[in-house]
């Protein structure tokens, strides 16, 4: 570490020397730029294909216009030289509320959680704010799109994968919506929620009543909408917003986003989902890896994690929290991770890095944990043609770093979201900058 | 047959993973030799292919060749790194309460009391690495109730057990939203701002003085000394020094206040805790002498801590002001040696730096700095092992020894580490984590 030790000083150093000098202090205005760019001289890991020792990718409008060792770049390029560092797809968090909280005690800025039960028809999208003082901070991570969910009640609405970039919630949006499901909970929340087991359990069976009751009456409406479409009359059914909204669902053009943790749970939300005509994505999944066998068999993609996260019971060992996204490939599952952050979703990367440490025994490598924050979410989104590896003709959305991203000591040191260069700039950044040495210091 | 049988004992522990039934007595203190090591000593610099004896629970010599003292256990550690066992400024678990809420200045109240050593938790810090914490009470009330400095001597039902004996009492103070959500907005009570909170320092900090005036006056009089107040009697000793002020906080302008109500009482020694803001007035922090316990990443969790930055321990610790990196947390206590790290992407600490956060700099912030937070000759062997440098996302601790005493390993230990399992339990409880968790408003409202 002793190189980038130096390095990392002499960095700090040219920093210091900047801002002594006012006239060439850096402008703090955040502007993102879009332009063809030339990364030359780097060090590639596609995901996809591969890693190339030594090549260059070339960005234009938005896109990835070439990867290789023989690419010339183009003249009109900007040209950066990316010697010593190594590109990345842009990280995609499986699971977040980023952007539809600002501050986590003050109600005002919470719009996760719509009052009802059922509310499917409310859209993360609208909430997500674009301005919100989280995304520049966990872009520079290297974190570039997050699954953002409302949460609370059964059905709390539907959620939507966004970009770390854009002015509206519309120029973030990636296309991607999943209605998400609270699958019926038996276990607690927490160590310190004091249920009764009688509570818990009656709870549990009212739950799963209305998830049944909402079911039915969601194909109900649905056979009724065909049925008035198929017969060419303008005439849909009385409107009832929960189950217009169900409807991308039950028509495979929406995920269901099933949050279920207990292992018990588990195969009750699998025995439900038997039968059940939907593109279902599994999510949380603690206690996964005690059922993993029913979980391979029944062979649906799972979003897991935090990684860093504590054993469900007292009795398991210190580390299954850490193993859990391990032994779920290694059942042979498509396994992403998230980080269920708001405002540490720039954790992505560390939690990545703690699935290989305790993971890496039963074949959960490296390699495994990029496409968990890559490839594999970008496939169960179903934006693979866009997001998730370095490929020609997918979105220009890359980052290039001075070492493994996963490692706490790596400078995230160039960052692209679709084509627009992205300052590596945040309020927590100009922070450290402002107040390193501030001045005036201790006297006037 | 005879003969066979020490070999068949060895295989049966091989084969047997240990529970915590298996773990030695608390009062144990270990011989060992730790051969081959990477020591990093965190003062006197990283040792290559070195050992460390240990006598009784303390370091005896760190060298090279050793001979292992008579009796001891050898672990051989060539391609591990041992670093001093992690020591934690600001945890709550290990307790059965956390709050005594019932009134804005509880000096009077001791978490030694409420000491639980069967929590697994214990078990899952030691296994991340953990040897010492400061157990402390909450943030609900301007004056909290006194902590305790516990060594994680895990396996035992004793809560005297796990106390760090001769380690300096502290205190517990709080700043800021807490205190005045608690008493302000829940009971209706002083405090409810800020101004409302400086007051109730001078204030109680003024009757003690003249609790303790009064105390003097009669034994020199021969008088009748004013009744007995375990609340005074505690508020008096943190002016003489006696008790070390650990202070929860947030605001730069609410650190700034407090200094200069305790300038005011001659007190010269506080830790800031949590002190997100501390980077905005480091410079006032080094010149006071006071020091920080912070968390690597926390913030935008309530608005005080919503204009706060991960490099909150660069910019102190470039400023000279002494930092540490705590938990507050049962999850996050399992990792502490990552979050250090995170003080190498957020500002360019050294190795050795960045695990002062969380070895050295807490122990002199708990007054222990003379028994552990380093890897010295005659200190006390809390030590921790790992399969890599500790700093890196992909190292994995393997060992944790306290006072000599293995109480973590990884390769033996067994699945189930509880110390106290229910025998009337037939199903166990699934308890899905949730961010918040042993934090300091635990208890704070259930009035």
């Amino acid at each position: 570490m002793a190189d980038r030790r130096f390095l990392m000083r002499f960095l700090t150093l040219l920093l210091l020397v900047l801002l002594a000098f006012p006239a060439q202090a850096q402008d703090r205005v955040i502007r993102t730029e879009q332009g063809t760019f030339a990364l030359l001289n780097a060090r590639i890991e596609t995901i996809t294909n591969g890693t190339i020792e030594r090549g260059t990718v070339v960005l234009r409008d938005g896109v990835i216009e070439a990867v290789g060792t023989n690419v010339t770049p183009p003249a009109d390029a900007q040209v950066i030289d990316a010697e010593g560092l190594t590109l990345y797809p842009g990280f995609i968090d499986g699971g977040t509320q980023i952007g539809l909280q600002e501050v986590g005690s003050q109600p005002e800025t919470q719009d996760y959680n719509e009052l009802g039960e059922v509310t499917p028809q409310m859209q993360a999208l609208t909430a997500v704010n674009p301005n919100s003082v989280h995304f520049p901070i966990a872009r520079v991570a290297g974190v570039t799109a997050a699954l953002t969910s409302p949460t609370g009640g059964l059905m709390p609405g539907t959620a939507a994968l966004v970009r770390f970039h854009g002015y509206t919630p519309a120029q973030m949006d990636t296309g991607f919506r999943g209605v998400a499901l609270n699958f019926p909970n038996s276990a607690r929340r927490g160590a310190f929620d004091r249920r009764t087991d009688e509570d818990i359990k009656k709870q549990f069976e009212e739950a799963m009543e209305r998830l049944d009751e909402t079911w039915d009456q969601a194909l109900l409406f649905a056979r009724i909408d065909s049925a008035g479409a198929a017969s060419g009359q303008p005439q849909r059914p009385a409107y009832q917003p929960e189950m217009e909204a169900l409807l991308p669902v039950l028509r495979g053009s929406a995920a269901l986003l099933v949050e279920v943790n207990a292992a018990a749970d588990i195969l009750k939300a699998l025995e439900w989902l038997e039968g059940r005509d939907v593109r279902a994505i599994l999510t949380g999944v603690a206690e996964g890896w005690r059922v993993a066998d029913h979980l391979a068999t029944a062979g649906l993609p799972v979003i897991t994690g935090p990684v860093l996260s504590m054993p469900t019971r007292g009795s398991d060992r210190y580390d299954r929290a850490y193993q859990n996204a391990a032994l779920l490939r290694q059942a042979g599952l498509q396994v992403a991770l998230r980080t269920r952050e708001v405002e540490n979703v720039r954790n992505l990367p560390f939690n990545a890095g703690f699935a290989v440490a305790w993971g890496r025994d039963l074949g959960f490598d490296r390699q495994a944990a990029l496409e968990a924050i890559t490839i594999a979410p970008a496939r169960m989104f179903g934006v693979e043609d866009q997001l998730g590896s370095i490929e020609v003709g997918k979105a220009a959305t890359l980052f290039a770093a001075d070492g493994d991203p996963f490692e706490p000591s790596t400078q995230v040191q160039h960052l692209f979201i679709d084509g627009y260069q992205i300052p590596i700039e945040s309020r927590q950044i100009s922070l450290y900058e402002e107040f390193l040495n501030r001045n005036p210091g201790l006297t006037r | 047959m005879r003969r066979f049988f020490p070999l068949l004992l060895l295989l049966t522990a091989a084969v047997h993973a240990q529970t915590a039934a298996d773990l030695p007595p608390a009062d144990a203190r270990g011989d060992l030799l730790i051969r081959g090591a990477t020591v990093l000593t965190i003062t006197g610099g990283t040792l290559e292919n070195t050992d460390i004896a240990v006598r009784e629970g303390q370091i005896v010599e760190i060298g090279q060749g050793l001979s292992a003292p008579r009796g001891a256990q050898v672990i051989e550690a060539a391609g591990l790194h041992v670093m001093p066992g992690i020591i934690d400024a600001h945890s709550h678990i290990a307790l059965s309460n956390v709050n005594e809420a019932s009134n804005p200045v509880v000096a009077e109240v001791q978490m030694g009391d409420v000491t639980d050593p069967t929590q697994i938790g214990i078990y899952r810090a030691l296994a991340g690495g953990v040897t010492t914490i400061h157990t402390m009470h909450g943030s609900a009330n301007p004056i909290g109730g006194e902590n305790e400095t516990l060594k994680l001597r895990y396996g035992t039902f004793d809560p005297e057990d796990l106390h760090f004996e001769g380690a300096p009492r502290t205190i517990k103070f709080a700043l800021g939203e807490n205190p005045t959500r608690v008493h302000g907005r829940g009971r209706g009570i002083r405090p409810s701002t800020r101004m409302g909170v400086e007051q109730v320092f001078r204030e109680s900090l003024t009757d003690a003085q003249r609790y303790r005036a009064a105390q003097r006056g009669a034994a020199e009089q021969g008088t009748t000394p004013p009744p007995y107040s375990r609340r005074m009697e505690t508020l008096a000793d943190i002016i003489e020094g006696e008790v070390l002020v650990h202070c929860h906080s947030y605001r730069a302008d609410e650190i700034l206040m407090l200094m200069d109500v305790l300038s005011d009482f001659g007190v010269d020694r506080i830790t800031f805790q949590h002190a997100n803001e501390a980077f905005k007035i480091a410079p006032e922090l080094a010149a006071w002498g006071a020091s920080a316990s912070i968390f690597s990443d926390w913030w935008a969790y309530k608005f005080e801590v919503y204009y706060s930055t991960a490099f909150n321990a660069a910019i102190l610790t470039r400023n000279g002001v002494r930092t540490s990196i705590n938990s507050d947390s049962g999850e996050l206590i399992r990792h502490l040696y990552h979050e250090a790290a995170k003080s190498q992407r957020y500002g360019d600490l050294s190795d050795d730096e960045a695990l002062a956060l969380i070895t050295i700099n807490p122990a002199w912030q708990l007054g222990i700095d003379d028994r552990v937070g380093s890897i010295e000759e005659g200190k006390d062997a809390d030590l921790a092992l790992f399969d890599g440098h500790p700093l890196s996302i992909y190292t994995r601790p393997v060992m944790t020894i306290v006072d000599g005493i293995v109480r973590f390993d990884a390769e033996r230990d067994g699945d189930d580490m509880r110390l106290d399992v229910d025998p009337a339990a037939e199903i166990e409880d699934v308890r899905l984590y949730v961010h918040d968790e042993d934090t300091c408003l635990r208890d704070a409202f259930v009035f």
